[in-house]
């Protein structure tokens, strides 16, 4: 198995505080990989440390198969980011905001152009190009966000509750490009808080009070805790959460 | 004449039309949700309907008091939690609860009952900053400093964005205690799964109101009949299977839901022809959210 993240007893402290308590896990190349839990449980520490930008209190991560203590440098050129709160410039034009973060993860100049030109054709905005980002409706916006994170063909991409707010046809839409994605062999490391995008995955695991309590294709998980859908799991678990 | 009415809102923000002839009445103790996604134009309405933001043309009354007229004494009788964390990160949890109680005249201990409930869980940190708060709490202390003066009618903006599914069970749980207590509330959410649990709801898009019912009655206006089939799972999970069904003459839509697909025939002699293991099932509200934006 091609692994792209693999950690082993990840640990982070705040003082006396354990926000992350000795995870480990390792997602393999292509996989859509869904990283759930109860607010708090230490699935943003958890997130900042595999992007490279917090460091281990304890423990190991190899991400794009560097050291995230120790190549923080080297994971960060290999990953894409996106959240739902921000990721494009909303003064830029589209083309403008796609050359900006291509410059950023040192894309060569002569590939950036034909790049954007693909890119664009293949979300239909082609005639986009030269529109500011504030002026695109949120669905194509969310689009844009996803392919530019991917601009650079990361090995893995971290998709922090990308779909927070969408209307319900979009976030469907959203999911497609995430499959197109993950089907060139970019894995996918997404939070959610919705449970019908949990069954989109290929595994989740549900972090609670810093611990990943549970961690399985969703059809096994729905067996393991004799529940009908996602939700009924995620509640299952999240109920013996001691701290909120 | 409703708890709440207003009658042919509109608001422009240049060119921006972010709402079009919105027009609604929400009854006395009644618990009304405003369903749709960001952009539709929540905000706004919340805005115009707690007098903080003028529209320019329709007009609102809230409690008996017209929203543009009477805007002093309307926000004696509101409540209002805007989307964004909203009080001061300063002030420990128990001062800014003391604020709000004293700039609405009142004491704390008058309305203690009415907060209690809500309030008593954050009570053990009472000398914490606000800002130090984790996010669940700061809800909470929000909402208790929105109550403290006994508003009739109570607008809460988005409280469950970015919250996780057992949280925003836990607040709906509380919400519907307000209701028990005769508090009017309009509340406004992106989670669809959420409307079963208003009295009434508008689902809003683009500035529109689409449809105005109760869940129930809502549902049953889905003009199809709605099969689901499971997705079959494979490493690409779903694409292929939906491309293929997308390609079915047969077939009018077809959208993920978990791990079903939901499916609907144009018309009964088209499901007759195919042989799918589909079972009739009845829509959710999203379903009834995708086939209203289809419609426009």
């Amino acid at each position: 198995m091609n692994t792209v993240i693999e950690t082993r007893d990840l640990t982070k402290k705040f003082g006396d505080f354990t926000a992350v308590d000795h995870i480990g896990f390792s997602v393999a190349k292509g996989e859509i990989f869904g990283f759930l839990g109860a607010n708090g449980a230490g699935k943003t520490t958890a997130m900042r440390m595999l992007c490279g930008l917090s460091k281990p209190t304890s423990g190991q991560g190899l991400v794009a198969g560097y050291d995230i203590a120790k190549q923080s440098e080297q994971v960060k050129k290999n990953i894409g980011y996106m959240s739902q709160k921000f990721s494009l410039y909303e003064d830029l034009r589209v083309g403008e905001n796609m050359r900006l973060y291509a410059g950023i993860y040192g894309v060569k100049d002569k590939l950036i152009n034909p790049k954007i030109d693909e890119t664009l054709a293949q979300l239909g905005l082609s005639a986009e190009k030269n529109t500011l980002v504030k002026e695109l409706p949120l669905g194509w916006k969310q689009k844009l966000a996803f392919s530019v994170a991917i601009f650079h063909e990361p090995q893995i991409v971290f998709l922090d509750e990308p779909t927070g707010g969408v209307d319900p046809i979009t976030r469907r839409q959203f999911w497609e490009l995430i499959y197109e994605a993950a089907g060139r062999g970019i894995t996918i490391f997404v939070t959610t808080h919705y449970m019908d995008e949990a069954e989109y995955c290929n595994r989740v695991s549900i972090m609670v009070d810093g611990r990943i309590d549970a961690l399985d294709t969703p059809a096994n998980l729905r067996k393991q805790f004799q529940a009908e859908n996602m939700d009924e799991v995620f509640r299952k678990l999240a109920r013996k959460a001691v701290r909120s | 004449m409703g708890k709440l009415n207003c009658n042919l809102l509109n608001k422009s923000y240049g060119e921006v039309h972010a709402l079009k002839n919105i027009s609604f009445e929400v009854q006395d103790g009644e618990l009304f949700g405003l369903i749709g996604p960001d952009g539709a134009g929540k905000t706004t309405l919340f805005r115009i309907l707690t007098s903080l933001l003028l529209a320019d043309s329709g007009t609102g009354s809230v409690a008996g008091l017209d929203i543009v007229k009477d805007y002093k004494e309307l926000r004696n009788h509101i409540g209002y939690m805007p989307g964004k964390f909203s009080l001061y990160p300063d002030l420990t949890v128990e001062e800014n609860l003391k604020f709000f109680a004293t700039i609405f005249n009142t004491t704390v201990e008058e309305n203690y009952k009415l907060v209690k409930p809500i309030y008593s869980q954050i009570e053990p940190f009472k000398n914490r900053r606000a800002g130090k708060l984790s996010g669940g709490m700061k809800q909470k202390l929000a909402l208790s400093c929105a109550l403290i003066h006994k508003p009739e009618v109570l607008f809460l903006d988005e409280p469950t964005t970015g919250v996780d599914p057992v949280s925003r069970k836990e607040f709906w749980e509380m919400l519907r205690q307000l209701k028990n207590e005769g508090i009017t509330i309009v509340v406004s959410t992106p989670y669809m799964d959420e409307a079963n649990l208003c009295d009434r709801i508008a689902l809003i898009q683009h500035g529109e109101i689409l449809s105005i019912d109760t869940p129930e009655e809502i549902v049953t206006q889905f003009p199809k009949k709605l099969y689901r089939m499971p997705i079959v799972e494979t490493q690409n999970i779903a694409s292929l299977q939906l491309t293929q069904l997308r390609k079915n003459p047969d077939i009018e839509s077809v959208f993920m839901f978990g791990e079903y697909l939901h499916v609907t025939f144009k018309n009964d002699a088209a499901r007759a022809n195919n042989d799918l293991p589909l079972q009739e099932i009845t829509p959710t509200i999203e379903d009834c959210f995708i086939a209203l934006m289809n419609r426009v």
